[in-house]
């Protein structure tokens, strides 16, 4: 069965990594991720924070050309891109006009039946079963899991793990061996989009998050989402002065940090794109 | 020749703001049979049956159709209307224009067209009725309470001090129910125990009551003033009537590491045990999942040391039948319990608690003997946190209500922890402060302001630990959304009251009407505040809905009274809308071919078999003949019957068809 995968423009950019160890984990599964045929941008905040239809309509063409595409279920690694397209997907369910508006001006049909899956759950559903006979190197670290906003949120569309205490990240990770902590910061925030405008605000969030990972003895931060792993990765610099204290744990993907337990090489998970370097692998 | 009188009611603006009543009643006027139509403003009003009585009188009336709100409201109104203009008042019929019309369409034609065939249905049928007479069944004057907390024990002690008989069944070990756990109560601070022990020895001791502890309903059978209920008294393995109380068996026992349920997990007991010292029966049972002779085979140590030869092991359970009048539930709530809160690390975290933890913290019988001692490192916690609202008013969670009591004991909890906590810190987080109720709002004010509790309007979003403290992050809404971040020793969560477990099964058991909260249903919120809506079956207390103190007091007054009132009669009379099996031509002779299909189908083991004699006193068949008192009129049996022998008096299948004919028949 062919799955789909849609990168987004994240994982073709700034995160090429994400993309990179999703598609050699799957890789190393036997399982073949085919990338969606004309996709375009999910419309992200720019859209849905402008006109709705637009932000709909974006989402929707994405979906529709999976459709065309003949997939049943696509994986979206992008928090952002995967919370756009669920919540589109259920939006036109739920709406008949709407439906009828944005098949007009797509002019392609929708069923709305597509599976619209996040890195956790088809990790859960292709790999999570035959992880165990495939570790070779016990992912034997301490690690704190950082969920961040989007993943699990609204539960209504979404119906993906606990709101306030997600748990498939720190699953999966005590499945490759490593120690996942509770921690105090899984589902805050890492600053987002202040990314680019306001770092300071950047560096006050994401410090606090960085600081209790570091105050724990956690050795990496899991995390699932481009925009939380740059926030928490690329804007270490500002983290650092705003804690006055320099911090090196790595946030890295769960696709890495699964990638590295079976086997996959660094070249390959993209490693050496991470600004701090994991120091372990 | 049928005389109808057609009164159709405006109820206020009720029915009339969508429905033409006056076009109503002309139409009505129009009908074959219809004698009189009249429209009026409120029927159920004086005048108004007035209006009923007179026309019944003046143009001798054989039917009366009243085209207003729900018979549940009013039937009985009209129906007495009419008996006392000297109408049967079984040939009053009630359509509900209101519930079935009015309020669930706009105002149009077609809404008046539909009250229309409302009225013409009922009025085909009502020509149809025949004179009916109610039927008297006797009162066995006992009642049932179910649940020993304060609203059971309030309950049974009015009605044993009205001189009737009261059998009280309590599903544990000792009477007390969730009072005799708490410490002090709002708004007097009186000791719980000392207010409650009183009442318990008292229902211990009363010639009027039979206390069954230990117990739980198994069946339910019959009707009001006829009940026949089957108790299972759980084995005890121990004999009350030998045990003296020594205590020799818990003392020696060597199984101690217990949660006790009555100290809410915070404290430990033995394996046969009292629940707590002024237990009520104050004799121990044995928990067999924790015993050590019912898990192995071994140990019997309590029986060694018991002087009066008390301990009975591997008795099974018994069963008693009562026939009671009346039952009262009181079964209470329960609070919510683990991993309802995993962002509040409750059940993770030893030192997040809930309120009625809190409660056996500051009680004096309590596992600290009434000092606040945190539950992890037995630390007297010097900051401490209450979190209102945690599960209630919640719709994520599944729980949109309000738990009603928790505003008043999280105000009580912080006002006792600053009393026995010098210079300790208490903070409590709240969405509203709902202190309605007598004393209440001083209360809350006096914790506020002289105990000095800081209240910080807002929610808390998450609790972790960190460095030995629980960390609670929360929002202070009345500074603009501020972010709270408090170093907690000890977090106490007012969680929500749900119903207690068994709630469903039991209301299924009895066939009383439940919410989806699965807290028992009153037949009216405001009007029947402790019937059911199955007759003879009363609710008080908390299981309800929560309740205080002082409300759980009064429902189960409330209840009692119900109860007394329906003893003062010997006889009832019910509503004879019951089965009868025809009785064609003479006596003996039915269609009835005695198949019994209807046996098997009535839920409600009406159904007797007949046997009918010649002269010669030979059997000639055997038919089906229905039981009066039994029969709820559910019409089960009609539908079942191949010969068409069964009908529902006041519900033939005459009177059905007559209807279904007269909306298809719609000129």
């Amino acid at each position: 069965m062919k799955i789909g995968f849609y990168p987004g423009c994240s994982l073709k950019g700034t995160s090429s990594e994400y993309a990179q160890s999703t598609l050699a984990l799957a890789k190393a599964f036997d399982i073949d991720l085919v990338e969606i045929t004309d996709w375009n941008c999910c419309g992200a905040t720019a859209a849905h924070n402008l006109n709705h239809e637009l932000a709909t309509a974006l989402p929707a063409r994405v979906l529709a050309l999976a459709e065309k595409d003949g997939l049943k279920e696509i994986v979206v690694p992008c928090a952002a891109c995967y919370n756009r397209l669920s919540v589109t997907q259920h939006e036109l369910n739920e709406n008949q006009d709407l439906k009828n508006r944005v098949e007009e001006i797509l002019e392609m049909p929708l069923s709305g039946n597509l599976e619209i899956l996040n890195v956790m759950q088809f990790i859960d559903r292709y790999i999570a079963g035959k992880i165990e006979g495939k570790v070779v190197k016990p992912f034997n670290h301490k690690v704190v899991c950082y969920y961040g906003c989007l993943l699990v949120r609204p539960h209504d569309v979404l119906k993906f793990d606990r709101l306030e205490d997600p748990q498939s990240m720190d699953i999966l990770m005590k499945k490759i061996g490593a120690d996942s902590m509770d921690w105090g910061y899984k589902t805050e925030c890492c600053g987002a989009g202040f990314s680019v405008s306001r770092t300071d605000i950047v560096g006050k969030l994401s410090g606090k998050i960085v600081k209790d990972a570091y105050d724990r003895g956690a050795q990496a931060i899991i995390v699932a989402c481009p925009m939380c792993q740059s926030n928490l990765d690329m804007r270490r610099p500002h983290i650092n002065s705003y804690l006055k204290t320099k911090i090196d744990i790595p946030a890295m993907y769960i696709t890495q940090a699964i990638g590295l337990a079976v086997g996959v090489s660094r070249e390959d998970l993209g490693l050496k794109k991470l600004f701090v370097a994991p120091t372990f692998a | 020749m049928s005389k109808i009188g057609v009164f159709v009611c405006h109820c206020g603006e009720n029915i009339s703001a969508t429905v033409d009543c006056k076009k109503v009643a002309e139409e009505a006027a129009k009908l074959t049979g219809v004698e009189v139509s009249l429209d009026y403003k409120y029927m159920c009003s004086d005048p108004g049956q007035t209006i009923i009585k007179e026309a019944i009188k003046e143009k001798g009336l054989t039917g009366v159709v009243v085209a207003a709100c729900s018979p549940r409201m009013h039937e009985p109104t009209f129906r007495k209307a009419c008996a006392e203009a000297g109408l049967n008042p079984f040939m009053c019929e009630m359509t509900n224009l209101r519930e079935h019309c009015s309020w669930v369409h706009e105002k149009n034609d077609q809404t008046t067209e539909k009250a229309i065939d409302l009225v013409r249905m009922l009025v085909e049928k009502t020509k149809l009725n025949k004179p009916l007479n109610e039927i008297k069944v006797p009162v066995s004057k006992k009642a049932l309470v179910i649940g020993g907390g304060i609203a059971g024990i309030q309950a049974s002690l009015d009605i044993a001090n009205a001189g009737h008989q009261v059998i009280l069944v309590e599903k544990e070990a000792s009477i007390g129910g969730h009072m005799s756990q708490l410490s002090e109560t709002f708004p007097t601070l009186d000791c719980s125990q000392c207010i409650l022990t009183p009442r318990m020895v008292e229902v211990a001791q009363h010639p009027n009551i039979t206390l069954y502890n230990y117990a739980e309903l198994e069946s339910l059978d019959g009707f009001i003033g006829n009940f026949k209920a089957t108790i299972r008294l759980k084995a005890k393995s121990v004999d009350p009537k030998a045990c003296t109380g020594c205590g020799a068996c818990y003392n020696k026992c060597p199984k101690k590491k217990i949660p006790s349920e009555f100290n809410e997990g915070l404290g430990m007991r033995t394996a046969i045990y009292t629940p707590f010292p002024q237990a009520v029966p104050n004799k121990p049972v044995i928990d067999k999942e924790n015993c050590n002779y019912y898990k192995n085979g071994k140990c019997k140590i309590c029986e060694k040391v018991c002087p009066t030869g008390a301990i009975e092991f591997d008795k099974p359970d018994e069963f008693v039948t009562e026939n009671v009048g009346a039952i009262v539930l009181a079964t209470g709530f329960n609070v919510l319990k683990p991993d309802f809160f995993p962002e509040y690390g409750y059940g993770q975290f030893k030192d997040v608690i809930t309120g009625l933890q809190f409660e056996r913290l500051a009680s004096a019988s309590g596992p600290t003997l009434g000092e606040i001692r945190r539950p992890s490192d037995g630390k007297v916690p010097q900051k401490v946190v209450f979190i209102a609202c945690a599960g209630s008013r919640d719709p994520a969670k599944g729980i949109p209500y309000c738990s009603k009591i928790c505003c008043m004991y999280t105000a009580k909890h912080a006002m006792l922890y600053q009393h026995k906590v010098h210079g300790g810190e208490s903070t409590v987080f709240y969405m509203d402060i709902r202190a309605g109720g007598k004393n209440y709002e001083e209360f809350v004010r006096r914790a506020i302001e002289e105990d000095g509790a800081n209240y910080v309007r807002g929610r808390v979003a998450r609790i972790y630990e960190k460095d030995g403290k629980l960390i609670v992050k929360g929002v202070d809404t009345l500074l603009g959304a501020k972010p709270v971040e408090i170093e907690a020793d000890m977090v106490v969560l007012a969680s929500a009251g749900v119903a207690n477990c068994g709630a469903e099964e039991l209301a299924q058991k009895m066939h009383v009407s439940y919410d989806p909260y699965k807290f028992f249903a009153e037949a009216h919120p405001k009007l029947k505040p402790v019937e059911t809506n199955t007759a003879g079956i009363y609710l008080c207390g908390a299981c309800q809905a929560p309740k205080d103190i002082p409300d759980t007091v009064a429902t189960a007054s409330g209840a009692a009274a119900k109860v007394i009132g329906l003893f003062s009669k010997d006889e009832l009379t019910r509503e004879p809308l019951v089965a009868v099996v025809n009785r064609i031509a003479s006596h003996d002779v039915s269609t009835c071919v005695g198949c019994f299909m209807c046996q098997t189908a009535c839920p409600y083991q009406a159904i007797e078999r007949e046997e009918v004699k010649n002269r010669a006193g030979e059997v000639i068949k055997t038919v089906a003949r229905v039981n009066p008192g039994l029969c709820q009129g559910c019409g089960t049996c009609v539908s079942f019957c191949r010969s068409k022998s069964i009908d529902i008096q006041g519900f033939s299948n005459e009177q059905m068809y007559a209807e279904v004919l007269a909306v298809l028949n719609t000129p």
